[in-house]
């Protein structure tokens, strides 16, 4: 599953950034790194961008900047 | 050893630090704003002594990161290396950091660290982390990290002078940089890389140089050395990136994990935060309500609406006054002067030419007052989060949206606007196309060329053609704007989408302080920098505009003209009357001739086959060019040029008619009409899209330091205006 994926409200576990373009590590100096938490807190009125929070603070990411990410939803 | 009495500070931070706020609150009003040579990056430097000692603080731009993407990047190493000549050698670095969010801001803290320099870790922002509970061992901190740190809330001056005072304590001491250790091979590979290196070239770069090299996969110290030295170097950095992989350690990911893996231990037990998930806190419930699918839009459309208010209307009176004041000098020059050429370089060239930089001043002041106080308490990303979408389907970013918005009232404010943009590619792009939005200068000719021209009919029984017409003109820049954008993206700005990435920062307060500064600092910097070049055009064009022709009969014709009426006093007689007329006739005649024999005119002849096929004579071709130092000048220009007085454009309902009865009946030699509809929409259309604006060009040269773009700039939209022109004359004429 993909961090755009997640239902709102939901916490999810990193498990890997792909690529190593710019953009992968912009969002791994953000603090995307494998094993951290993240939860989607809601999207933009006209469905996107994203706004995530993460490691205690928030981010936003566009949904095909978020399909890098992959995670798996915590119970 | 005495200490040193000049010291160079550099501060480094991520975005949304308040790092501008404390670099205000440490320098004061001292400061001096220029470019780093060749790139965009504006050098902001502050001056103040403390101590004793005198003290440049160097600011860098806000980043997440060291690993250096672009040459804009780069100069941010640079300047940390000491290889920045006109800064010179580092003395200490002030690395400014979000108290409520140490974590993820010590990563650039981390690398900054690696460069060998004294540092002082600042904790901004301290008193709003306090509140929301968030609670750091500042002495346990400081003990692991091997660094002094200060607690600050800069927009309340609180902790500034602990912060200098910790600069004269750093300053020299030894460094021992405690550093997040990478796994072993990574240094084997270094080792290797510094063997091969100097062996090949007989010298290595500086060890951080080294590393950002292996680590950031087509960076700039990689592109640049390999520039610098040779092709060579990219397949030896690869298969050092491969062999690397093989063992475990992936570059880019390894940079990432090591560091925050390191900044999780060095805070365990040090910061205490409680969790944010199963916390609310008042920021999150006011962005609930402005990123909400109804009531975000709306507020967002309201701010909106109120800036462009403001700059499209609250500014006027003060451009008003701007101009009488412009007129008053004029005037009072006027009256103390003997008429000839001195006087008229004074009155058209120099105090026309002040004029034109300061009438920007009211417009500039009022945009960044309001972006400095959206910035300042969190919504201006907000605002970039909720236009993205829309943006980016016309090739944009949701950071696009102000300066784009704001140019619709003057394209000035609109570029500089553009600094709000960190991204270099976004940030061009938005600059080149923002001079196609419909500035309120754009007005004027629209106006007057569908008074005289497009018929007072309404179509479909209800809506006025001529209020179509107009809405029409407005809209045409903007969109075609759409495949501008497009095109360049898809030939000029090649590569990769630019990442959105963003943090969207906490709500606070704005600081009344800190926005006035801001506001201060930009028109002062608009003023100095883009000032000298605006009124160098200004003086250009009127000297263009007066040689090389004897202006001697105009004057003894002015001076005939003020006998006249000062011998004719208050109540004139009906024969005083008639020949003050007579003589203001032969006035405007004279300045007529005169303006199209000056080499303003001539060009306008030599020019008049290329403007022909838009349906223009040499006339209206000088009145376009004349109007480069401001569009609006164009009506003066055409009423001096159809011999009427420069003033009847903007003078009185009844002077406006008389200048729209002259248009209408001006005449090509051989007798046809000059002005037709198909002609007056080639105007119109070409004032859309043309870039006659001599202050938007130099804008865009300071903004990007560069004559490139705004050549470029100058160039597709002349381009554009003028096959846009000519099709919608060639096909009107068929009509």
């Amino acid at each position: 599953m993909t961090l755009d994926q997640i239902p709102r409200g939901t916490l999810a576990r990193i498990q890997d950034v792909t690529g190593d373009d710019t953009l992968a590590i912009r969002l791994m100096e953000m603090g995307l790194i494998e094993g951290e938490e993240i939860e989607l807190i809601g999207a933009a009125p006209l469905g996107d961008p994203l706004e995530f929070s993460v490691r205690g603070y928030r981010l936003s990411l566009r949904a095909n900047e978020a399909r890098r990410v992959v995670v798996e939803p915590l119970p | 050893m005495t200490a040193p009495r000049e010291l160079t500070v550099v501060l480094i931070g991520n975005p949304n630090t308040g790092k501008s706020t404390l670099f205000t609150a440490l320098s004061g009003m001292h400061t001096r704003i220029a470019n780093f040579p060749g790139c965009t990056v504006e050098k902001k430097l502050g001056l103040f002594t403390d101590a004793g000692v005198k003290i440049t603080l160097v600011d860098l731009p806000g980043t997440y990161s060291l690993s250096p993407r672009s040459l804009d990047e780069m100069v941010s190493v640079d300047v940390l290396l000491g290889r920045q000549a006109d800064v010179g050698k580092i003395d200490a670095v002030i690395c400014i950091v979000d108290a409520a969010n140490i974590e993820r801001n010590l990563y650039l803290y981390t690398q900054v660290r690696e460069i060998g320099l004294p540092v002082i870790l600042c904790l901004n922002m301290w008193d709003l982390a306090q509140e929301r509970g968030i609670k750091v061992d500042r002495e346990a901190l400081s003990q692991r990290l091997g660094v002094p740190i200060v607690a600050t809330s800069a927009h309340k001056n609180l902790g500034v002078q602990e912060l200098k005072a910790a600069i004269h304590r750093v300053v020299g001491t030894s460094v021992d940089v405690r550093r997040p250790e990478f796994p072993a091979p990574f240094y084997e590979e270094i080792d290797h890389l510094r063997a091969w290196m100097q062996q090949k070239y007989g010298k290595s770069p500086e060890p951080f140089l080294l590393e950002r090299m292996l680590l950031d996969v087509g960076g700039e110290s990689e592109k640049k050395l390999s520039l610098a030295l040779s092709p060579e170097l990219l397949p030896v950095l690869a298969s050092a990136r491969e062999r690397l992989a093989q063992k475990g350690c992936r570059v880019p990911a390894i940079e990432t994990k090591v560091r925050y893996q390191w900044i999780r231990e060095q805070l365990t037990g040090v910061v205490d935060r409680t969790s944010p998930s199963n916390r609310v806190t008042t920021s999150d419930r006011i962005d609930k309500v402005l990123t909400h699918k109804v009531t975000g839009l709306l507020v967002f459309i309201g701010v909106m609406f109120l800036i462009f208010q403001s700059i499209y209307a609250w500014a006027a009176p003060f451009m008003d006054a701007i101009e009488s004041v412009q007129e008053m000098a004029a005037g009072w020059v006027e009256s103390s002067m003997a008429p000839g050429t001195l006087r008229s370089l004074i009155v058209d060239g120099v105090i026309g030419g002040v004029g034109s930089v300061v009438i920007f001043v009211p417009q500039i002041a009022l945009l960044f007052l309001f972006i400095a106080i959206l910035e300042d308490c969190g919504y201006m990303s907000r605002a970039a989060f909720l236009m993205d979408k829309l943006m980016t389907k016309l090739g944009l970013s949701g950071k696009s949206f102000v300066p784009l918005m704001s140019s619709f009232a003057c394209a000035v404010p609109g570029v500089m606007a553009a600094r709000v943009i960190e991204n270099r590619q976004d940030r061009l792009l938005t600059i080149l196309v923002a001079p196609l939005m419909s500035c309120s200068a754009r007005l004027p000719v629209y106006l007057l060329m569908i008074a005289a021209f497009v018929p007072q009919v309404r179509v479909a029984k209800i809506i006025p053609l001529q209020g179509l017409v107009l809405f029409a003109m407005y809209c045409v820049g903007a969109l075609v704007a759409i495949p501008v954008a497009w095109i360049l993206r898809k030939f000029v700005f090649k590569g990769e989408t630019p990442p959105f990435v963003m943090e969207l920062p906490s709500y606070k307060w704005p600081s009344p302080r800190i926005v006035l500064h801001r506001v201060y600092d930009r028109v002062k910097a608009f003023v100095l920098r883009a000032g000298t070049l605006i009124f160098c055009t200004t003086v250009l064009v009127w000297a263009a505009a007066y040689f090389p022709e004897d202006h001697t009969p105009e004057l003894k014709i002015q001076s005939e003209i003020s006998q006249l009426e000062e011998a004719a006093g208050e109540s004139p007689t009906p024969e005083q009357s008639a020949q003050l007329d007579q003589l203001q006739e032969q006035a405007h005649q004279i300045s007529g001739r005169l303006l199209a024999d000056s080499y303003l005119g001539r060009s306008g002849r030599l020019i008049e086959p290329v403007v022909r096929p838009l349906g223009w004579d040499w006339r209206i071709g000088v009145s376009v060019i004349a109007s480069f130092p401001a569009r609006e000048v164009v009506l003066a220009t055409l009423g001096t040029i159809f011999s009427l007085g420069s003033e009847v454009a903007d003078d009185g309902e009844e002077n406006q008619n008389r200048f729209v009865s002259a248009l209408q009946n001006s005449k090509w030699p051989d007798g046809r009409p000059l002005f037709t509809i198909p002609v007056a929409v080639s105007i119109m259309v070409f004032f859309a899209l043309c870039a006659q604006c001599a202050a938007t060009l130099m804008i865009i040269r300071r903004e990007t330091n560069s004559w490139r773009w705004p050549i470029v700039t100058f160039v597709y939209m002349t381009g554009l205006a003028y096959v846009a022109a000519f099709v919608v004359y060639q096909v009107g004429r068929l009509l």
